[in-house]
């Protein structure tokens, strides 16, 4: 081997905490802690970077980071019951081992452009993951960033992530927050409506301002013209794509949308930058 | 750097001397194995047809299938699940009888494989002796692709036919260190060799060849006019998908990468792939991004002509003619590419 790292080996990890998350069973939080001393101190990842999880003899999956990079000592990933690996990852259970590679991607310019910004985050579903990892970033250095409007929706209740964080970012006064399902449901008092009827209602005000979207394409194609209405251009939206990847690091090929590959260009990109591209995601 | 004229009793004996450190392959002209890279067992030269052997020279550099990482599944093993290199044999190779087009392959491969610890591995290990092309087929077209029937990028030592001998020119160090263990029987390059090479070259830069730096023409047009232009559909009703163009492609360098296990032991390998097929796109979720034929044809030319030099300069094509030869639907890549260079964007003109 040559003397730079092999790319394809993952970090011995295990699985410290399983928690389902999700009234259907279908999405759980995996808590994984990295084995090695020195594998935890070098890791470092910014919100929005993914990392592939490695089950040996199942294969890998590309998982986006859910928890923020303040949060140390070990890593989050909600985890869709959809494939093989997905699945047998569900079937898992605490103190069995699992391998990390990554992070990769490129994530969300939290340091950079949306420093001193007001941030606007929609997430609709399971996408909320790398958005939690994001907020909590900002919160934890909630001077760095204006007014942080969430509008978060699912299909009911029983379908939102991470409820009791939810609760407590409610009841926080420098966050605003709208947490919305979509039809009535028993129990619930809180906003009803889908995604980009709610983003119309609140009306963020573009200025000065960068929106991170997630959810469903869809939900990402209907929440825009309600906000274009209101004066939000395209490279002030951040999108983050998802594709087919094998490698992770921009050789493989699946992931290749055009001339970019999601894994190693992306997954975040400005909505600007996905408009000139191929719709091949 | 150095160069010796040997003839075919001296290429003999330099294959005997490398052998001793390094597997020595070939392309088997004849027999059940004809096409393909075979071990040399014989130390006399072989017989290399003109034109390009079926399989291409990336199977060194991608070998199929590589093995990148091993592990046990046995539940109560210590390491159970915790991956590891496989240990390597050492062994290092000649690739011997490399046309020129596939030896500019591994270069142009290696612009998208930086961070490919095994690509970089398998370059250290596979020294390539080229050969020079004294006749060009009726599917060659390297010199339309940047490269050129003489060329020697990509090679340790480079073979030139002249007479019945050959001119082997050291193009790098390690091609210094083979071509010494010929030394002691090969004889001197004369003036007349080398101004019969330079001959040989100049004969292939003046040739006739209608296209010339496609690259930086596709890198000047518009890559989402040429992605919506017409004639994708027509190639898409011809193409079958069948792969077999990615296959034999000696730039094609996609790959899959999969768990194989057996008895509690497990390997990760890749293996090609092809933008060709569906499941090379296909979300767990049922989506498929590129679900449509003309998708995925237009994917495979997009990226060799326009992604791939957008990215890093030249097309991702060597001209070796594979493709041409053995599409089973007759796509020609030289007409693809000539519809590219030739597009307008006519959309905004109304008849």
């Amino acid at each position: 081997m040559s003397s730079i790292k092999n790319p394809y080996r993952p970090y011995p990890a295990r699985l410290d905490n399983i928690k389902v998350e999700t009234e259907d069973g279908n999405l759980k939080t995996f808590r994984i802690v990295l084995e090695d001393k020195a594998d935890r101190e070098a890791w470092k990842h910014t919100a929005g970077q993914f990392a592939m999880l490695s089950l040996a003899g199942k294969g890998e999956i590309p998982i986006g980071i859910a928890s923020s990079p303040t949060e140390e000592g070990h890593l989050l990933f909600t985890v869709n019951r959809a494939g093989v690996v997905t699945t047998a990852l569900h079937n898992m259970n605490e103190g069995d081992r699992i391998g990390v590679r990554g992070p990769l991607g490129n994530g969300f310019p939290v340091d950079t452009e949306l420093k001193g910004k007001n941030i606007v985050i929609i997430a609709g579903g399971f996408a909320f993951t790398t958005l939690r990892a994001t907020l909590i970033y900002m919160l934890e250095h909630r001077q760095d960033y204006g007014k942080i409007t969430v509008i978060y929706g699912a299909r009911t209740p029983g379908m939102l992530l991470y409820r009791d964080e939810l609760e407590k970012w409610q009841a926080r006064d420098d966050v605003d927050i709208h947490v919305t399902i979509d039809r009535e449901a028993p129990g619930w008092d809180g906003l009803v409506g889908f995604v980009p009827t709610i983003a119309g209602q609140v009306a963020p005000s573009p200025d000065n301002a960068a929106a991170l979207i997630c959810g469903p394409p869809i939900m990402i194609k209907f929440t825009m013209p309600p906000l274009e209405e209101i004066g939000w251009t395209d490279d002030q939206v951040y999108l983050s794509l998802e594709n087919r990847m094998k490698c992770g690091i921009g050789i493989c090929g699946h992931c290749s949308v055009g001339p970019v590959y999601v894994c190693h260009d992306g997954p975040v990109f400005t909505r600007s930058q996905v408009q000139k591209l191929p719709i091949e995601y | 750097m150095k160069a010796l004229k040997l003839d075919r009793n001296a290429i003999g004996q330099w294959l005997s001397n490398m052998a001793g450190e390094r597997d020595i392959y070939a392309p088997a002209s004849d027999g059940p194995a004809k096409g393909t890279w075979t071990l040399l067992t014989d130390y006399s030269m072989p017989e290399i047809k003109p034109g390009v052997p079926a399989r291409p020279v990336k199977n060194f550099l991608f070998p199929q299938p590589e093995t990148l990482l091993k592990f046990s599944i046995v539940p109560t093993d210590p390491d159970c699940c915790l991956p590891s290199e496989p240990e390597e044999n050492g062994r290092k190779n000649v690739v011997f009888g490399v046309r020129p087009c596939d030896a500019r392959s591994i270069g142009l491969n290696a612009l998208a494989c930086k961070a490919d610890t095994y690509y970089q591995a398998n370059m250290d290990k596979n020294a390539i002796i080229g050969l020079t092309c004294s006749q060009v087929c009726s599917t060659c077209f390297c010199s339309e692709t940047g490269g050129s029937p003489m060329g020697t990028e990509g090679c340790d030592v480079s073979l030139t036919e002249i007479d019945g001998r050959y001119i082997a020119r050291a193009m790098t160090e390690r091609g210094e260190e083979l071509l010494a263990l010929a030394e002691s029987f090969g004889k001197e390059v004369t003036d007349s060799d080398f101004s019969a090479v330079e001959a040989l070259e100049e004969r292939a830069r003046s040739g006739s060849d209608e296209i010339r730096n496609p690259e930086e023409q596709l890198r000047k047009k518009d890559l989402m006019e040429l992605y919506n232009a017409p004639f994708w559909q027509e190639l898409a009703d011809r193409c079958i998908n069948c792969g077999a163009c990615t296959f034999l492609c000696p730039t094609c360098y996609c790959f899959d990468i999969q768990d194989e296990t057996l008895h509690g032991k497990g390997r990760r390998i890749r293996c090609q792939d092809s933008c060709m097929f569906p499941l090379f796109t296909l979300h767990a979720s049922g989506h498929n991004p590129r679900g449509q034929k003309i998708q995925r044809v237009r994917n495979r030319f997009m990226h060799k002509m326009k992604y791939f030099p957008d990215r890093f300069g030249p097309i991702s094509c060597v001209g070796c003619g594979r493709c041409v030869r053995d599409c089973p639907v007759n796509i020609d890549i030289r007409e693809v590419m000539r519809s590219l260079l030739n597009f307008h964007d006519m959309g905004s003109v109304t008849p």
